[in-house]
């Protein structure tokens, strides 16, 4: 019983697990205590309100699976609304010019960083860092004021809503599902995936066995890179401005989210879909407090904090219960062999 | 030129060069910028004494971020720390019209560097006994922080009218140089004696250097980490007084923002690396006025406070190139590639030459 208990404990997925039966807690409490959780439009208002967290959060994991970081996300994501939004105002060009334009942007400025990091061997996080705040001054270049987006096309996407029989979602929202989807078979079941994992593992030891390290490293940044100003643009589908404010503290949200659906911190391990459970519990908090209406908003970033820290000591004992694992069975294997051949 | 030599090689080097041109810009293109007048009650006045009196939190999250640094760790919750013992400093006074305070202003002091010191603690907590990553274990308090400090003062700007308040980083009756210029001065000197007649400064850098090997060399590695992040978490409560001070006010929202960025870019201006191991607080205390001249210098020529962090960020992506092991490599490399190429010149050359005789 102790035993499978702890291979329970030991499996790359009890994270996983974890998070999902929280969020189902929650989401029950909620329902328990107000009549409003049991609309299926309040479930899918968690997919439309979060559309822009999910697709960064996405981005967030692969940087997190390679054991790096990219705190310049928030940062991007308000570059690429004022961008869109400047474009929009001051030139002519067609809608999607415009948003192909702020893509590459966005995923070229990923891939500098990666760049910088993986060729001169330096932290992820300070120049990520450096990254984050270099997006945020040359927003405030480009205006210190909102500029509002009043271009039909892109308010007709931003009020167009897909009927799905119980309710409806947004344009945003199905685009961050089909990126979860995209995302998770890549990490799942492609060479680039696997190599991505064995670099979170080991990097030297990838190395070792021929993988392209700096290749995969620079294309995992250009990754999050273009996730942060794909969730611009669905934030820019929410928000219809471009302010220097945008997204503020969001590579904070990301990576609790994804942490709290079991990325691990040390690198080598997460899982796609843990972290959309992630942003999902976010979420359903952020509805509580609105349901409760009492409460200050203040309250999510606190209460966001406490999770992500029993998460993050959680998997520290994890890796600590794993590792006395590992050792116990290396110890225990050798006494093995010698059974057999007492039987015979 | 020995000296000079000598000089270009010390780690001072970079940070005192880079505010010599800063200063030498400043002087040639700001009017009246080294120009320092008595007001009529007998205080300095001037842009420079303006610099100093603003770098004072600097250097001293600067002096506490130097040690984390050191033991090739990050704080990024400072900015949150200050934003915190701001809100408890000014809600403890209170904000009432009529100049009195709610409860003595030195119980005040104290919880909110106590408050400061806990949350430092907490920092070292999670990285010394729990393993956790630093970058990591400070986020949390980086944005949770906030949330915190919004929570004490109720979302408003509490503005405190108690006049001994203004004290902390104003000017005392009779003192020519604004208070905080002393507490700043009191900190470096405290540090400064502790490296010179104690071995912290030892136990720090071996720590950074290699964690394993200090253990065995019986140091107690954990308490050591646990201690550097609660001596940041002090530093960013006594910046949290000041900063409220200056302003009279507590502002959970903007209090110490983008300050983490500061302090560690003064630490790597001062010449610590930034992965650890040796460390130079007196280069840290010159970074950190570098970077407050920087910014003073930016104000003048019109760049607002919300487009500075593009020049910053750009700083500490030069810094960090400058640091990193791998740039020198291939620059050294470049260099020989390029010697090599000019021997290789002369030598056809000479062969040239030779072949004509």
């Amino acid at each position: 019983m102790m035993n499978k208990i702890n291979s329970m404990i030991a499996s790359k997925y009890f994270s996983f697990f974890v998070t999902v039966a929280l969020f189902v807690i929650l989401y029950g409490a909620g329902m328990a205590m107000y009549k409003g959780f049991m609309r299926p439009q309040v479930f899918l208002n968690l997919f439309i309100d979060n559309a822009a967290l999910i697709i960064v959060t996405i981005g967030i994991t692969f940087t997190l699976i390679i054991a790096g970081i990219d705190l310049s996300v928030g940062a991007v994501l308000a570059l690429v609304c004022m961008v869109l939004a400047w474009l929009l105002a001051n030139t002519g060009i067609p809608v999607g010019l415009a948003v192909l334009l702020v893509l590459v942007m966005g995923t070229v400025f990923g891939a500098l960083q990666g760049y910088i990091i993986t060729k001169f061997d330096l932290q992820p996080f300070i120049i990520t860092l450096a990254g984050m705040f270099f997006c945020r001054g040359l927003t405030a270049v480009i205006s210190q004021d909102t500029i509002q987006i009043v271009n039909p096309t892109w308010v007709a996407l931003a009020s167009y809503r897909i009927d799905l029989g119980v309710g409806f979602v947004s344009i945003g929202a199905v685009i961050a599902l089909i990126m979860i989807a995209i995302a998770a078979v890549i990490l799942g079941f492609t060479k680039f995936g696997r190599a991505v994992f064995a670099i979170g593992g080991s990097e030297s030891s990838a190395a070792l066995m021929g993988l392209p390290v700096f290749r995969t490293k620079v294309t995992v940044y250009a990754i999050s890179g273009f996730c942060a100003s794909m969730g611009g643009l669905a934030y820019s589908l929410i928000m219809l401005t471009g302010y220097n404010l945008h997204g503020l503290g969001m590579e904070m949200d990301a990576i609790a989210s994804s942490v709290i659906g079991g990325t691990l911190l040390t690198g080598g391990v997460g899982f796609i879909p843990g972290a959309l459970v992630g942003v999902l519990i976010q979420g359903v908090i952020l509805t509580f407090i609105s349901f409760q209406g009492t409460l200050s908003a203040w309250w999510t970033k606190i209460v966001v904090g406490a999770l992500l820290c029993v998460f993050i000591i959680m998997q520290a004992l994890i890796t600590e219960q794993k590792s006395k694992l590992s050792s116990k069975r290396s110890m225990e294997t050798p006494s093995e062999p010698p059974k057999p051949a007492m039987q015979n | 030129m020995e000296m000079l030599k000598k000089f270009s090689g010390s780690s001072l080097f970079l940070p005192v060069v880079a505010l010599t041109v800063l200063l030498i810009f400043n002087t040639l293109f700001v009017d009246g910028f080294l120009t320092i007048q008595m007001t009529e009650d007998g205080h300095l006045y001037g842009r420079l004494i303006d610099i100093l009196n603003r770098s004072c939190s600097l250097i001293i999250l600067a002096l506490g971020m130097t040690f984390v640094i050191a033991t090739s760790g990050i704080d990024i919750s400072v900015g949150a720390v200050v934003a915190i013992s701001a809100a408890v400093v000014c809600t403890m006074i209170g904000g009432r019209g009529d100049g009195v305070a709610q409860m003595p202003m030195t119980l005040a002091v104290l919880a909110a560097v106590g408050v400061g010191v806990l949350c430092g603690m907490w920092n070292g907590l999670l990285v010394a006994k729990f393993k956790i990553q630093a970058v990591v274990a400070t986020l949390i308090l980086m944005t949770a922080g906030r949330g915190i400090a919004q929570l004490m003062t109720e979302g408003q700007i509490i503005t405190v009218y108690y006049k001994p308040f203004e004290y902390i980083a104003g000017f005392l009756p009779n003192m020519p140089v604004p208070t905080n210029i002393f507490i700043a001065l009191a900190m470096v000197l405290l540090v400064a004696v502790l490296m010179k007649k104690t071995s912290i400064g030892l136990f720090v850098q071996s720590v950074g250097i290699n964690p394993t090997a200090a253990r065995y060399a019986g140091i107690n590695v954990t308490m050591v980490i646990f201690l550097v992040y609660a001596f940041s978490g002090l530093c960013a409560g006594v910046s949290g007084l000041i900063e409220s001070s200056l302003i009279r006010a507590a502002d959970a929202n903007n209090a110490g923002l983008n300050m983490e960025m500061d302090a560690i870019l003064a630490v790597a201006l001062g010449g610590t690396l930034l992965s650890g191991g040796k460390f130079y607080v007196g280069g840290s205390v010159i970074g950190a006025i570098t970077i407050q001249t920087l910014t003073t210098t930016m104000y003048a020529l019109g760049v607002s406070a919300d487009q500075l962090p593009v020049v910053k960020a750009i700083a500490v992506i030069i810094i960090c190139l400058i640091q990193s092991k791998k740039a020198q490599e291939m620059f050294d490399k470049w260099k020989a590639s390029r010697h090599s190429a000019q021997k290789n010149d002369h030598k056809a050359v000479l062969g040239k030459a030779v072949k004509q005789l």
